[in-house]
């Protein structure tokens, strides 16, 4: 499989990548590099093969219903690049933003 | 000079000083921050020193020596300078994962090994630089600019926890974190002479350490001595209600085994097949025999397996590494934390430039790699088809483990190499086919040093155990150390 200039393009978008011209075209001969190398897996006969999500078999884990003190909102938001009364600072939702 | 040859000295060492009254612990915490004063400008092993948290720690256990408690009242780690890889969250520091995405991030919690760390008695020294959110095999890819390899600082200390490998080596700390992904812990410890465990997923709880791939992330150690590795493994594994995947397990006394370090009747595999693959060096694949030969005439059996499918871990990791870093870094958005655009009109335009501005080269290629590999259609294609390949590794292993208590390979395929050498990204995924196997099954693996190659740099064994088989591990592991007896002071250490 190859990439073209529009999937990389496309894959940014969903990434929430803002790329510049000359950053698509060096990430599509990297990505095709790459993807050429592991494109090798196809090879491997994996049809009867159960997947493995995770290397230590846990089920319904649960803690204690105990209340523990939670992070005050103060601590919440400290990290925050921009807040105003307590609260994140977001710019508009509903203007402008293109989705293919 | 301090009066404390701290570069010298292992943590038992630390602590024994420290309870004979031959010095204090705030002596301790001078001669370690006296070296990184003296050191890290060339080394670049810390992003952030804390030389407050390191005295107030180190008065805490003059305290209790003044209090006259003996050695064996004092906690395990009393007094021995530590460091953690800057991906692991300590209240009031920075916690950059060398990114300049969360460059003024200050940590509100703790991460829980870090914490038991502390709560064992270690010094606090700071926070160790690493490729960017752990993305790299040689420290390059760190904002910040990389760690040096204290044996040449010409040469990379490899990654990603390069400052990890790289503070031990040098003498600054005596024993650090790291995690490993693909070999983020061990391959670094390989590149720079130090002793490196991944511990079996699950052994370590991973809360607190700022996720790369959830299902292959784990919390390990370095140190000089197998001994001291131990040490630390003791104090940070077990169960922790904040992370779900920790496993709950009978105490094991993971220092007795590895005091034990008696190689005889251990079932040893060299694992022929992927010694013999292309890229390995002459060096490093004759210094791996050679260490097989030691196990040998200390009384172990030692044959040779072949993991086939292991040949393809490096695919499957390509795809199921950069799918779950692609999905954990959806986080961070310029909102909540990290870094955040002044120029965009609405939410989307803030997310995609923040995100461009704040993450660096790699980090945007694992990224784009990861989303194509979960977008609709490839899906089936490439993260389905890896975990079934991650299947059939764990297989391979644990069919393997049925006759043999522990396997060798190599840890990476060449020592060191110099800055800039490696610059394409795939040359560089390489260089992690030894060690990414055993990420992609989830059992445990150490780097033990076991030679010296082209330029007097260390070559490092890995010796691979089957799942909460460290003991084992170490058990091997300090058997081979004890019978190299290899000077492994770095020039930084052996000049000082």
């Amino acid at each position: 499989m190859s990439l073209s200039e529009h999937d990389v393009r496309h894959v940014a978008m969903l990434a929430r990548l803002a790329l510049t011209d000359s950053e698509v075209e060096a990430m599509r001969d990297d990505l095709n590099c790459i993807l050429g190398h592991i494109d090798e897996i196809q090879q491997l006969d994996l049809a009867s093969v159960a997947p493995m999500a995770h290397a230590i078999a846990v089920t319904n884990v649960t803690r204690d219903d105990v209340i523990v003190p939670p992070f005050s909102q103060d601590v919440a938001i400290a990290n925050a690049p921009q807040a105003e009364n307590g609260a994140f600072v977001i710019p508009a939702i509903t203007a402008g933003g293109e989705d293919e | 000079m301090s009066k404390v040859d701290v570069q010298n000295l292992t943590a038992s060492e630390v602590r024994a000083g420290i309870a004979a009254g031959e010095f204090s612990a705030v002596e301790v915490a001078d001669a370690a921050l006296a070296r990184i004063d003296a050191l890290d400008a060339g080394v670049h092993a810390f992003n952030q020193v804390t030389p407050d948290l390191a005295i107030a720690a180190a008065e805490k256990i003059d305290a209790l020596v003044r209090g006259r408690a003996g050695e064996a009242d004092l906690p395990p780690l009393a007094g021995v300078p530590a460091a953690f890889k800057d991906n692991m969250n300590l209240i009031g520091t920075h916690t950059t994962c060398s990114s300049r995405i969360l460059e003024s991030y200050v940590s509100p919690y703790d991460c829980t090994a870090v914490a038991r760390l502390i709560s064992a008695g270690v010094l606090p020294l700071g926070k160790l630089n690493m490729d960017e959110f752990a993305f790299g095999s040689s420290g390059e890819t760190s904002a910040w600019g990389g760690a040096k390899n204290p044996w040449d600082l010409e040469r990379v200390p490899g990654g990603s926890s390069a400052g990890s490998a790289a503070a031990v080596a040098a003498g600054m700390a005596t024993v650090t974190l790291g995690s490993d992904t693909g070999g983020s812990i061990r391959q670094p410890g390989s590149l720079t002479g130090t002793v490196a465990l991944k511990p079996t997923y699950g052994r370590v709880s991973r809360y607190g350490c700022v996720a790369f791939a959830s299902s292959l992330d784990q919390i390990g150690p370095f140190s000089r001595t197998v001994e001291d590795n131990a040490t630390v493994l003791q104090a940070i594994c077990g169960k922790d209600q904040l992370d779900a995947t920790s496993a709950d397990r009978v105490p094991e006394d993971f220092v007795a085994a590895a005091r034990n370090a008696d190689a005889a009747g251990l079932r040893v595999a060299i694992v022929r097949d992927l010694l013999d693959m292309e890229g390995v060096t002459a060096e490093v694949r004759d210094s791996v025999l050679a260490a097989a030969k030691r196990f040998e005439a200390m009384g172990a059996t030692v044959g040779e397996v072949d993991l086939p499918t292991s040949q393809h871990g490096l695919s499957a990791y390509y795809i199921v590494g950069p799918a779950e870093a692609s999905s954990n870094l959806a986080r961070f958005d310029g909102i909540r934390y990290g870094h955040r655009s002044e120029d965009a009109r609405d939410t989307i335009e803030l997310y995609m430039k923040s995100r461009a501005e704040g993450f660096g080269p790699e980090a945007k290629r694992r990224i784009m790699l990861g989303t194509y590999a979960l977008s609709a259609g490839y899906y089936d294609a490439y993260y389905g088809q890896a975990q079934k390949a991650r299947t059939l590794i764990a297989t391979e292993f644990t069919d393997a483990f049925k006759d043999y208590d522990v396997l060798l390979t190599p840890t990476s395929p060449q020592v060191a190499w110099r800055f800039g050498e490696k610059s394409d990204p795939l040359t560089m995924y390489l260089s992690d086919i030894y060690t990414i196997p055993i990420n992609l099954a989830g059992n445990c693996a150490i780097n033990v040093p076991c030679g010296f190659g082209e330029g007097g740099m260390p070559i490092g064994l890995q010796i691979i155990g089957d799942y909460f088989a460290e003991s084992t591990v170490f058990r091997a592991a300090a058997a081979l150390e004890r019978d190299l007896a290899l000077d492994m002071r770095s020039p930084l250490v052996r000049g000082s």
